[in-house]
């Protein structure tokens, strides 16, 4: 039952800074993903908070203490890690039960806790085996068990799932979702997985480099993607980013073809932009959502087809960069068929061309 | 013409055979076979006299025997707990090193460099009551003006191969269990301190039973060479005074060398080995069901 507070937290190895100054608040029972690529700190920043990693410089507080020169064991967080990290010589039951064991509880009172996650996990027919004979689903749950017995004020997630198969990642975010939901804790969850970020998050905190780039609820940072690097991290599949110049209220293409620019958006006359559409935004006309207020069309050459049932990928060419536009009630298409598009005006962006900086207004 | 073909793994495994048997199966046997017979190397004659279990009878009904079988078990067992406790000690400090670890575990290896023999005759003269370091040093220090025997007084003589022993050895714990002590994955470490343990209950917890097979591994290899202790003790103290350093192999060595009693040197060589088959299997299981523990068996 905590709120985590971090304060211009640094990291630094030796010379090299790879954390720079984050803030961030994190509201008791929260549920905040840090997602990115690898390499942009999302892990280290996780480890920090843990304290399996000196803090450089900043405060960590969980509650109301400062935590930055506790070691782990006096933050009461519990820590979910990517490769399970159990304990191979000991039973699931003695996983489970080690921190209250290290803790000095008694006999009884472990048992009821080990027994509760358990039950909450799923886990009670597999409490007698060792982690060697479960399979990599029933290892992340013990993972999980082991962390929520404590009961502690923050649980920390580390790419818990990017070790399974996609089938039963899909159904372990469920299940983590759940959990969350039944025992109302703190969760950070650390992943490179825009789904699971989008799925799981009441906050997405993206981060690159270091630094923290966007945060917000996973809708927002959907919708209003504040740099190109988030528009395209976001959302499956990418954006489409088409470079071109504004010109009289019009973003003009390498190839001559122009689209209005989008509204709430401001660009100066003659400025390089890069224009962004989702696949969801770019349609068949026929194949389409019904249009809305601000519409463009324009043709385009399909050279391939991605159908997936309910809708197809669609790929082509706008001034030679590749576009991605979604059909619905697909039908067929041969490559080399030109179609003509639908753009919804009111869900495009713009972003300078330089900084890759949105030029929402 | 008729010619008999040798199926072809035969032909391949045939020099492997002829130079195992020449080498090793048949001195093997011949020595088996000795010990039923009273040979005595001065009167080969007496190797052709079969006179059955005698010689295993007078050696299992030997005191003597007995003693140095008794010594040889104390020497492994005060030896190998000590080399495994300094081992670790040892290893843990130079995991924790960061700058000039190879240098230092290059290092911690010289004592195994060096031959028994010449560390027999380094300690004895550390020893030596007389012209001895330690004596000396314990004089020059006051800490006492007594001569002490460390050779001569059987508690101390022990004492002092024991000493001889752990320093050539110990390494080889360090370097098995430092081996060890690389092979533990991160992970399970950090869980553990996330889960509220102190370094203490880390170590005890999860680090002690990632390198059980690692000291079980050492434990054997140093259970059958302390098993077969001769150079250093020959050197120092020759099994004396009196036969109260004897063990088993400087008995048997004196026996069928020095009294020239081939057939019981053999017979009592046969009986010993018994005790370094324990120990390997007995140590090998262990080994076994502390990698059972991690899961990961085979």
């Amino acid at each position: 039952m905590a709120e985590v507070h971090l304060e211009k937290v640094v990291k630094k190895y030796g010379e090299l800074e790879v954390v720079h100054g984050i803030d961030l608040d994190i509201g008791h029972n929260e549920f905040v993903v840090f997602v990115g690529p690898s390499g942009c700190g999302k892990s280290t920043t996780l480890r920090m908070i843990a304290g399996l990693e000196n803090i450089s410089g900043g405060n960590i507080r969980i509650g109301d203490r400062v935590v930055n020169d506790l070691p782990p064991r006096a933050r009461n967080i519990s820590m979910v890690f990517q490769n399970y990290a159990l304990y191979p010589h000991m039973s699931v039951r003695e996983n489970l039960g080690f921190s209250l064991k290290i803790a000095g509880k008694d006999k009884a009172e472990i048992e009821a806790a080990v027994d509760e996650a358990a039950a909450i996990l799923s886990l009670t027919p597999l409490l007698d085996r060792k982690p060697g004979e479960l399979s990599g689903g029933q290892r992340q749950r013990v993972a999980m068990g082991r962390a929520i017995v404590r009961h502690p004020d923050v649980f920390l997630f580390d790419e818990p799932l990017s070790n399974l198969d996609a089938k039963l990642r899909t159904q372990m975010r469920v299940e983590i979702k759940k959990l969350h939901r039944k025992i109302k804790t703190t969760i950070i969850y650390v992943t490179h997985d825009q789904v699971e970020a989008m799925t799981l998050a009441d906050r997405i905190v993206i981060m690159r480099n270091g630094s923290i780039e966007q945060q917000g609820t996973p809708l927002e940072v959907f919708a209003n993607p504040v740099s190109t690097f988030v528009a395209t991290f976001i959302g499956s599949p990418p954006m489409n980013l088409i470079d071109g110049v504004v010109k009289g209220g019009q973003v003009v293409f390498s190839d001559g073809t122009s689209l209005p620019v989008p509204p709430r958006y401001s660009a100066a006359e003659g400025q390089r932009v890069q224009y962004g559409v989702r696949a969801d935004n770019i349609m068949p006309i026929g194949h389409a959502l019904p249009p809305e207020e601000h519409m463009a069309e324009l043709d385009m050459t399909v050279s391939l087809s991605e159908p997936l049932g309910t809708e197809t990928i669609l790929f082509g060419e706008i001034s030679d960069t590749e576009i991605q536009a979604k059909m619905l009630n697909p039908r067929p298409v041969e490559p080399g068929e030109t179609m003509r598009f639908q753009i919804t005006l009111d869900k495009c962006h713009l972003f300078d061309a330089e900084s890759g900086v949105s030029l929402r207004t | 013409m008729f010619r008999y073909k040798l199926p072809p793994w035969l032909l391949l495994l045939l020099p492997a055979i002829i130079v195992l048997a020449a080498v090793v199966m048949l001195p093997l046997l011949l020595s088996l076979y000795s010990s039923f017979t009273p040979y005595r190397l001065t009167r080969p004659d007496s190797l052709f006299k079969w006179i059955g279990t005698y010689n295993y009878e007078k050696a299992l009904t030997d005191s003597k025997f007995w003693a140095a079988f008794g010594r040889t078990i104390v020497l492994l067992t005060i030896a190998l707990n000590l080399e495994m406790l300094l081992g670790l000690g040892l290893a843990l400090l130079v995991s924790k090193v960061t700058r000039g670890q190879r240098a230092l575990r290059t290092m911690m290896m010289f004592p195994m460099m060096f031959s028994p023999v010449l560390v027999g005759f380094q300690f004895k003269f550390i020893f030596n009551d007389n012209v001895g370091l330690v004596n000396n040093a314990l004089q020059s220090l006051g800490i006492t003006d007594q001569v002490i025997p460390w050779l001569v007084d059987g508690k101390l003589a022990m004492f002092s191969i024991i000493f001889a022993e752990v320093w050539t050895s110990t390494s080889v714990f360090a370097i098995l269990i430092l081996a060890g002590l690389y092979a533990i994955p991160k992970d399970p470490l950090e869980a553990a301190k996330v889960d509220g343990c102190t370094s203490w209950q880390t170590f005890r917890h999860i680090t002690l039973p990632f390198i059980m097979p690692f000291i079980y591994i050492a434990m054997a290899i140093r259970s059958l060479d302390v098993a077969r202790a001769y150079d250093i003790v020959q050197i120092m103290t020759n099994g004396g005074p009196a036969r109260r350093t004897e063990l088993l192999w400087t008995l048997i060595g004196r026996t069928g060398y020095v009294d020239a009693k081939m057939g019981y040197a053999n017979a009592m060589g046969y009986t010993s080995i018994f005790l370094a088959i324990f120990f390997t299997v007995y140590f090998f299981r262990k080994l076994t069901s502390a990698r059972n523990e991690l899961g990961m068996g085979g």
